[in-house]
């Protein structure tokens, strides 16, 4: 028995929307920066109705929490949790880095390890890296804020790259400054995977379900912020 | 009909129900004073986290109260501004889903309209025309109301908000924040007429505010003199007496003005004691009637949400499937409610 699923993600500029159903997938996607909240309703909405299926009708959802834009992320979180409240659905939490790693998995299966970053602005990325455990990326080291300097002196990356047959690079991160990153050219960028996909997500998910993987509550549904320190200063005084 | 109301667009988390027939049936409110307090204000990303924290909790809990499943709800109001972006959209992406999820109607709801509504909670309901000052930390308005969603701007604040005035002059004092509440306390033990304030623009026709210049003379004042608890409290009282003044002098026009008899005061302000006692004096002396929400439903409330939603959801409003949030949301631009 197939488990239905829907999946959606706001966290980036993307704003996209994935539903399994009766063993088949819908899908609904656009590049919508500052529109996410008037488009994902619209999406969820279509694909439900593409497929037959109502919302109470579904196994669970997954829900998209970041790292990525702050509003983006809570947009898709807040949405989640409201639709899952209203049905008592259980949620699926999955970051967006290991929806890039998956991204890059997906579309190039001989991926062998997976630099996702974001573009966290401010002269950081967002980063995580993952390898390719048969078909599915599996995270080596946890999301961090990383500064634009050479990856290679991270503690991690020895053993990243240790016996990698093939690195490659997902996320807006690498768009922008890959020369900053890997000046030494030993990632390859996969520049089809730079958003992340609730598509993704949903395989993520239903790998995990497999796995005995534990689903959280609406309420216990959060975002993975990573950039918890931003332009905020307490007082004089206070810790 | 059963009508949920949420309320997230600054630092209060608020939700209620409210039913068309029985009243409010809960009422939840979570504060993050003391998360800003550190702060010195109201810091946008910070209050964002917490109402995601918050809100589903909440939600759950005004259910128990009013002994109802989330299937038993006709209606989902939520405020849709004005306020901060990040904090409205948090309210407004829950409560649209929600209401997606459940098949039932989902609208956003004006803010100020429902600090203006808010009275209507309470037994002793003003009848339609009134004046309604509205006087917190981000508004000082007075609007005409002749009824739901049929307002017209009398006057309001050229800068600074009557209750942000308080707030800065008590951030003068030292005072944590939100300190207009702390500085309303101190003025209690102040003495009268100690030092002069300003009466601004009540020297000229008009029903505008504005509050930037007092607080510019508080902080000369607090510069010009000894920092001891009695002369704090006399430049407290002295701050304090010039802006209930102001408020009450304009009031008192805005009513001659229309030949109405009717005050609805609603807002965080509208909480301060000498305020509801200065203008209940002088509602009394002309023959009129000033009504105030119960001191819980002057601040930031889902309760007032619920109910403002609930008339336009009875009246058939409802909002499609794209959540819109409106930062900045002019008041006289809302359509009206025949009911």
């Amino acid at each position: 028995m197939t488990l239905n699923l829907l999946a959606l993600d706001t966290s980036t500029e993307h704003c996209s929307v994935a539903l399994q159903a009766n063993g088949q997938l819908y899908l609904r996607a656009a590049v919508t920066p500052r529109e996410h909240s008037q488009k994902i309703l619209g999406f969820v909405d279509d694909v439900l109705r593409e497929a037959g299926i109502s919302l109470q009708q579904l196994d669970g959802l997954v829900s998209g929490i970041g790292p990525g834009s702050f509003t983006g992320v809570r947009i898709g979180v807040s949405v989640a949790q409201g639709l899952a409240f209203s049905c008592d659905l259980p949620v699926y939490p999955v970051d967006t880095l290991q929806a890039l790693a998956q991204q890059a998995i997906r579309l190039d299966d001989s991926t062998d390890r997976v630099i996702s970053a974001i573009d966290a602005r401010m002269d950081e990325v967002y980063l995580a890296t993952f390898k390719n455990a048969n078909g599915l990326a599996e995270q080596l080291s946890a999301a961090q804020m990383a500064p634009l300097t050479d990856l290679s002196q991270q503690p991690w990356w020895p053993h990243l790259v240790n016996n990698a047959q093939k690195l490659q690079g997902a996320g807006t991160g690498w768009a922008a400054y890959a020369s900053q990153l890997d000046p030494q050219q030993q990632v390859s960028v996969c520049e089809a995977a730079l958003l992340p996909h609730a598509q993704d997500m949903l395989h993520i998910a239903l790998a995990a379900i497999a796995n005995g993987g534990a689903a959280v509550s609406a309420a216990e549904l959060q975002p993975l912020y990573v950039r918890n320190e931003v332009a905020w200063k307490k007082l004089p005084g206070r810790d | 009909m059963h009508v949920l109301g949420i309320e997230t667009s600054c630092d209060e988390t608020g939700i209620a129900i409210y039913h068309t027939e029985r009243g409010l049936l809960a009422h939840q409110l979570y504060s993050q004073v003391k998360l800003h307090a550190d702060y010195g204000g109201v810091v946008p990303e910070l209050a964002s986290r917490d109402h995601v924290r918050k809100i589903l909790p909440l939600i759950a809990a005004a259910l128990k109260q009013a002994e109802l499943k989330t299937t038993d709800l006709d209606g989902i109001a939520y405020t849709a501004g004005p306020g901060l972006v990040g904090a409205l959209l948090v309210g407004a992406c829950v409560g649209r889903s929600m209401a997606f999820g459940l098949g039932i109607p989902a609208l956003g709801v004006h803010h100020m309209e429902g600090h203006l509504l808010a009275p209507m909670l309470e037994d002793d309901v003003p009848e339609f025309p009134f004046i309604a000052l509205l006087v917190s930390g981000g508004h000082t308005q007075l609007v005409r109301v002749d009824g739901i969603g049929r307002y017209e701007m009398l006057g309001e604040s050229i800068d600074d908000a009557a209750g942000e005035a308080f707030d800065k002059t008590a951030k003068l004092m030292g005072l944590d924040y939100p300190g207009g509440p702390r500085l309303a306390a101190m003025a209690a033990t102040g003495r009268p007429q100690q030092y002069q304030f300003p009466r601004p623009m009540t020297d000229r026709p008009g029903l505008d505010f504005s509050f930037s210049g007092l607080k510019t003379h508080a902080a000369n004042t607090i510069a010009a003199n000894p920092s001891d608890p009695q002369t704090r409290a006399d430049i407290a009282r002295a701050f304090q007496d010039a802006v209930v003044d102001t408020l009450v002098i304009k009031c008192r026009r805005a009513l001659e003005q229309t030949g109405l008899k009717r005050l609805v005061v609603a807002g965080g302000v509208s909480a301060n004691v000498e305020l509801r006692e200065k203008l209940q004096q002088f509602a009394a002396k002309i023959g009129g009637k000033v009504y105030f929400p119960r001191p819980a439903f002057c601040t930031d409330n889902g309760a007032m949400i619920a109910y403002a939603g609930a008339q336009r959801l009875r009246a058939g409003e409802l909002n499609d499937l794209s959540i819109i949030t409106r930062p900045r949301w002019p008041l006289d631009q809302l359509a009206s409610v025949s009911c």
